[in-house]
């Protein structure tokens, strides 16, 4: 790894600390969960697709990922696309080979991003994205439109088996999507489509 | 020095303009809304609260623990960690990075953070473009005004006033409000702005001692747009961001977006473990500017859980009828009040008695901060540092001693009674008495409380007056 331009800079890293060592408070220990207290879901992957709209994407339940071309196609915003990207080649083949490329800045023009998802979150229609499956991970924020393909039995109920499922992350930088980009900064106006993709489709693929 | 902030005063402008108070109050009527529906969707919403409370207790009673294993595992992963102890120190370190790094142009996501330590004058006044890519702090910043809320931070502005910011700013159609096409136009401005930036800020919402990663949470995807771009990512946090472990994630990441904009999680959660590539850099600031004093109390010690949710602010009947400039500091309303004396006695004295006590605040803080009773100490401190405003002073003085006197009591009670009843309305509703402003006063009743006491119970002894006190209502004894 190439040494940062600029060192640490900790002046003031051991006066900050002996002043926190200082003023010792006790307290009782961390918190465990209780598992018991937390909603799961009978049919988590209903819930998935009713959260997934609830928060603006659109689900598609499919047998096999070619099926995901098919409906992308029916699309004008991917018909008339002129760059797409895509991680998924069993899905969707891209014409553009974010790979190829060594600046981010060269994926400007990318109107569609197809994702790889590895899990479903079902209280909250969110998506874990693993960075180290990205060539850049700009890839997800700067598409026009943005698509993930996840297996059909990758789905957990809520966040807490989500991070257990995450464990210790090995990659730079994994995300949880949930919903195309959105704002509501002008007068609580709801408008999708803020800096990021201005729709997510999402291809649960499996029997 | 500061000016003393009188949060009255301030208020006024908004308070009495009939339109725009209404407005606000709401509009944040509606984001509590939408935030009580998302918290009775979950049953484990109380446990969750207190599972939140019980972690950052617990970290912030060791936080130089965790302080120092963030630094360890975040380092090992490639990151550099600074410590700023100030506002000052924070600012000249993230100046010293974009030197070394030969930039001008920096693009920047929301970050209260950097908001408090003032950065972006401060790098304004040393040659830097500074961009500000959320939405909202975009029209704030075109406006050359401060965000007067800290999740929505144009929540006072109205679209017609964006779209005449818009259309002075980025050519947009003279007279325009579509929120649509004004959001449209400042995707497309903003774009090049993204791609011209050559370094990255970003605030921290999560920082995980554990794993030396962290996590922004964004619904525009601004913070990690303008990171995945730059060879160089600063990330600036203020050091009770800090949680132990991954998992405690879970408790957050739950009750973070559902308590501020009522949506069960952000459209971005994105996790950074170090730099990009080898190519790039990582800069984690961590920043103590008052936050070891505000752990050395007791008493509002706990105000470090704040997790700027905002759900304080969009509760509160006096932020949303004052609007969040009147508070005159970087972080408004409820939690505002109790942080910023903390920070300055004096200059914010008045903002602790910016509350009516309702304790609506404590009942939605998602870490249960108690934020009511902490603004109530807050008065106590300041009477004890004698700090107290004059007004309030001399009416509590009066108040005092019409209290310790029965007959004075009695008497100005019947004044007030009789004034009230013969007074023609001009003398009481006159520009005079701002408090009939926008009120119409009480009838008053033709007896005071004592002598319908002396006239219904006063011949009853003590015994016979408890016996009777549960059963028979009013209703039936008369
Ligand atoms: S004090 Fe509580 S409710 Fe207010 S912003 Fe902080 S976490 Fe949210």
């Amino acid at each position: 790894m190439k040494t940062p331009v600029m060192k640490a800079h900790t002046r003031s890293r051991q006066a900050i600390l002996d002043a926190l060592d200082s003023s010792p408070t006790t307290v009782p220990p961390l918190p465990e969960l209780d598992v018991q207290q937390l909603t799961t879901f009978d049919d988590p992957l209903g819930q998935f697709i009713q959260s997934l709209a609830f928060v603006g994407g659109e689900a598609h339940v499919i047998d096999r990922p070619e099926k995901a071309y098919e409906i992308l196609s029916g699309i004008p915003a991917f018909s008339n696309a002129k760059q797409i990207a895509s991680v998924v080649p069993e899905a969707v083949q891209g014409n553009v080979d974010a790979a190829s490329f060594e600046d981010p800045h060269a994926l400007s023009g990318l109107d569609w991003t197809i994702a790889r998802g590895e899990f479903m979150v079902a209280e909250n229609g969110a998506i874990w994205v693993d960075g180290e499956t990205l060539p850049h991970r700009v890839m997800i924020f700067i598409a026009q439109y943005l698509a993930i393909v996840v297996p059909r039995g990758q789905i957990v109920c809520n966040m807490h088996q989500a991070y257990e499922r995450v464990g210790k992350v090995n990659a730079a930088f994994g995300i949880f999507v949930s919903g195309p980009s959105k704002t509501a900064d002008i007068e609580q106006s709801l408008v999708l489509g803020a800096h990021g993709c201005r729709k997510l489709q999402v291809f649960i693929v499996g029997e | 020095m500061l000016p003393i902030v009188q949060h009255p005063e301030a208020a006024r402008p908004f308070v009495t303009d009939e339109n725009r108070s209404p407005w606000h109050d709401s509009a944040l009527w509606f984001v509590r809304s939408k935030r009580d529906k998302q918290a009775a969707s979950v049953p484990e919403w109380e446990y969750l609260r207190s599972v939140a409370s019980g972690i950052k207790t617990h970290t912030i009673a060791h936080l130089p623990f965790y302080l120092r294993e963030f630094e360890k595992n975040a380092t090992a992963r490639g990151a550099v960690v600074h410590w700023a102890k100030d506002a000052a120190e924070h600012n000249e370190i993230v100046l010293s990075i974009l030197r070394a790094n030969k930039t001008q142009r920096i693009v920047k996501s929301k970050s209260m953070l950097t908001e408090e330590c003032g950065l972006n004058h401060f790098l304004e006044d040393n040659g830097i473009d500074v961009v500000d890519t959320d939405l909202g702090e975009r029209i704030v910043q075109l406006r050359g005004e401060t965000p007067s809320h800290i999740v929505l931070p144009a929540i006072h502005i109205k679209k017609e006033e964006v779209g005449e910011t818009f259309h002075d700013h980025l050519g947009t159609d003279q007279g325009a409000s579509d929120p649509q096409y004004l959001t449209e136009a400042a995707r497309g401005h903003l774009r090049g702005k993204f791609l011209s930036g050559e370094i990255g800020i970003t605030g921290v919402n999560f920082a995980i001692a554990e794993t030396g990663g962290f996590v922004v949470c964004t619904n525009e995807g601004n913070a990690d747009l303008g990171v995945s771009l730059p060879r160089v990512h600063i990330a600036c946090m203020g050091m009770e961001k800090l949680i132990p472990r991954q998992r405690d994630l879970g408790v957050f990441t739950r009750l973070l977006a559902r308590s501020a904009t009522g949506q069960p999680i952000t459209s971005y959660t994105s996790h950074f473990f170090g730099p990009r590539d080898e190519n790039s850099e990582l800069h984690i600031i961590l920043v103590d500017n008052g936050r070891t004093k505000l752990r050395e109390s007791d008493t509002f010690r706990s105000a470090l859980h704040c997790i700027r949710c905002g759900a304080c602010m969009n509760t509160c009947p006096v932020f949303r009828r004052s609007g969040g400039h009147s508070y005159r500091a970087t972080v408004p309303g409820p939690i505002g009040s109790v942080l910023s004396p903390a920070r300055d006695a004096s200059q914010y004295k008045s903002l602790p008695y910016a509350c009516s006590l309702c304790g609506s605040c404590t009942d939605v803080c998602p870490v249960k901060i108690p934020l009511h009773h902490q603004l109530l100490a807050w008065r106590g401190e300041l009477v004890g540092k004698g700090l107290l405003p004059w007004s309030k002073r001399v009416s509590m003085k009066f108040a005092s001693a019409l209290f310790q006197h029965p007959r004075l009591f009695a008497l100005s009670g019947r004044i007030g009674r009789t004034a009230l009843r013969i007074l023609p309305h001009w003398m009481t509703h006159n520009r005079l008495n701002t408090w009939t402003i926008a009120r119409e006063l009480p009838k008053p009743p033709r007896e005071s409380f004592s002598q319908w006491y002396q006239r219904n119970r006063g011949g009853e002894s003590k015994l016979d007056s408890r016996s009777d006190s549960g059963n028979p209502t009013m209703e039936t004894r008369r």
